[in-house]
């Protein structure tokens, strides 16, 4: 390769040489570049989730590390258990509970820091502190703040004269009580990816807007929310997909992590945990994670189609 | 020409309420985080005190310290486990998702557009849910109880992949890897000079956000990792099942564990803040 003195001949060849290496750089190169994300994904996500579907179908001994085939039985215990059946009913539940409201406050805190604040960075540092709060320790203040005996929650209700709520006792009240938990971690997050959305969009549309004789509420349903149209379908699945997996704060919730005396508040994952790496049973636990895994994805593209076409018939002539 | 000037500027102007509201959300962000100072810098029977005091007492070091001096916790050793496991798995996504966003959002290649889709796709797939055959796995090549165990799974996210993409498709002009190219540099060159100088302000979000996900992460270290080498949200539960029946124990440990992450974002989090924020307004 090092030729120290060129022929014309030799010269061009290693022109050539050049730019065919300079070509197959440009064609090879980015191949390359993303395929440590893919190997990664197929070896510890795509390899697990498809192996899972195998085990969910063996009888799997943990102590030999193998499994025999013994069909759907797994499944069969599974529906017919009446803890899955709870577990569903609580993560939809609690999802709900949590996903609605957050995505509305985060876009209406978005609204708020989009305005020429004083001080904005401290504002949008706020917002996020409680992100940076590990959802296990927040699992534990909550569940002291909202502790059905002397809770501070009950003690505040107690002085508008309301009757102290069972949060670790009533279904429902557990569900909010969790609910609350990822609100407080997620609201800010979403709201700083709607605001950089938000800032992202064009100010002389919110002027012609506003010369046309739109208010704000207007201004905001009419501009701001078709153009930040991808950041919220992207933050209402990825918001989908973690919440129907929440573990974290419903074990928190009290000391011993199984639910509630009556799974109250038992969520699909840590009943799969339980199963698991409690009862060891690695079989029924996988036949659990496809269960939810199947129900994700439905969830997920129920959520694509109808965010795709409830923002797009909103935004109608808006590109 | 004046007139839109100012009116313009009005328009995002903000008045009472808008501040109003920020302090309300403020408080809320923060008052729980106030609450267990309260609790865990009082004794075992200030979490059931009807009136709490509303200024801290001062056993907040007392209880600290008798958290970190129980071995049952093992709170330095969580503490490095959770800065080891954090900083890496933090560093190598950063890496490798800036090297795949500046390829999908830049360079022209085959299945680049299926490929980007399917890197969509993947978000979709909760790997959580496969921790049945990765316990497996782990436990075949014998790192259960190893950090390389919680850490290689983590080395890289789809979301991280598609952040950085997002973000250099609007920040990263064209013509200047048009131009490099034209010039004879290679393409790791063309990364290294114009893409990853480009990309800053996002890779420094990316690696806060990666950093504390894995910080926080739970489920799976609850799972492969046992109590005698833990990372922090383990030893935290550990903690709670403990000493439940001293809730200024656990509340101070709670905010000795939270303090590392609250450091890291009075020092990082305005940069990283500010830094995302023009970087999407100049998009």
């Amino acid at each position: 390769m090092a030729t120290t003195d060129l022929e014309p001949v030799t010269e061009t060849r290693r022109t050539l040489m050049r730019q065919r290496l300079g070509r197959w750089d440009q064609k090879a190169s980015p191949y390359a570049y993303i395929a440590p994300f893919f190997v990664v994904f197929a070896v510890f996500g795509l390899f697990p989730i498809v192996y899972t579907a195998v085990i969910s179908l063996m009888d799997w001994d943990t102590i030999r590390n193998s499994g025999e085939f013994i069909g759907f039985d797994n499944f069969t215990y599974v529906l017919q258990d009446r803890k899955f059946w709870l577990a569903l009913r609580n993560t939809f539940s609690i999802f709900l509970l949590s996903a609605v409201p957050q995505v509305l406050v985060a876009m209406f805190i978005a609204a708020m820091l989009d305005h020429q604040l004083r001080a904005r960075t401290f504002w949008r540092m706020g917002v996020l502190v409680p992100y940076v709060v590990m959802p296990v320790a927040v699992g534990i203040i909550f569940s002291k703040l909202f502790a059905d005996q002397s809770g501070l929650f009950n003690h505040w209700l107690g002085l508008v004269g309301i009757d102290p709520v069972g949060w670790h006792k009533q279904v429902l009240p557990s569900h909010f009580a969790i609910a609350t938990m990822v609100n407080f971690r997620w609201t800010g997050y979403n709201a700083l990816i709607f605001l950089a959305a938000m800032q992202a969009i064009p100010r002389d549309l919110y002027e012609a807007a506003a010369i046309d004789g739109a208010g704000a509420l207007r201004r905001f349903v009419s501009v701001t929310i078709p153009q930040i149209r991808p950041t919220m379908i992207f933050v209402i699945i990825t918001s989908t997909i973690g919440g129907l997996q929440i573990f974290d704060e419903p074990r928190m919730f009290d000391t011993t992590g199984t639910g509630g005396a009556d799974q109250q508040w038992l969520t699909i994952t840590m009943y799969m945990y339980n199963v698991g790496f409690g009862n060891l049973d690695f079989g029924r636990a996988s036949a659990i994670a496809w269960l939810l895994f199947l129900i994700i994805l439905v969830i997920s593209l129920i959520n694509l189609f109808i965010t795709r076409k409830f923002i797009k018939s909103d935004s109608s002539g808006g590109k | 020409m004046a007139f839109r000037k100012s009116s313009a500027i009005s328009l995002s102007r903000p008045n009472w309420a808008v501040y109003g509201a920020l302090v309300a959300v403020l408080v809320g962000s923060l008052f729980p985080l106030y609450y267990t100072l309260l609790i865990g810098s009082g004794d075992s029977s200030t979490v059931t005190d009807p009136n709490l005091s509303f200024w801290p007492a001062g056993n907040f070091l007392s209880n600290a310290s008798a958290v970190i001096s129980n071995p049952a916790v093992n709170f330095w050793k969580a503490l490095g486990n959770s800065i080891i496991v954090s900083t890496t798995v933090g560093l190598s996504t950063v890496i490798l998702s800036t090297l795949a966003g500046f390829a999908f959002a830049k360079l022209r290649f085959k299945g680049s557009g299926p490929m980007f889709a399917a890197v969509i796709g993947t978000m979709v797939v909760p790997v959580q849910l496969g921790v049945v055959p990765l316990y497996i796995l782990m436990s075949k090549f014998g790192w259960t109880g190893s950090l390389g165990a919680v850490i290689l799974p983590a080395l890289v996210t789809a979301f991280g992949v598609f952040w950085m993409t997002q973000y250099l498709q609007q920040s990263l002009p064209t013509e200047l890897i048009e131009a490099a190219r034209v010039d004879g540099c290679n393409l790791l060159r063309t990364f290294w000079y114009i893409a990853v100088p480009a990309a800053r302000p996002a890779a420094a979000m990316l690696f806060l956000f990666t950093f504390v996900a894995a910080w926080n992460n739970f489920l799976w270290p609850l799972i492969i990792l046992d109590q005698s080498n833990p990372t922090l949200p383990l030893a935290l539960s550990l903690l709670q099942a403990n000493f439940f029946v001293d809730y200024s124990l656990v509340l101070a440990g709670v905010m000795l564990a939270t303090i590392p992450l609250l450091l890291l974002f009075i020092f990082a989090g305005r940069q990283l803040v500010s830094g995302i924020m023009a970087g999407a307004v100049k998009g």
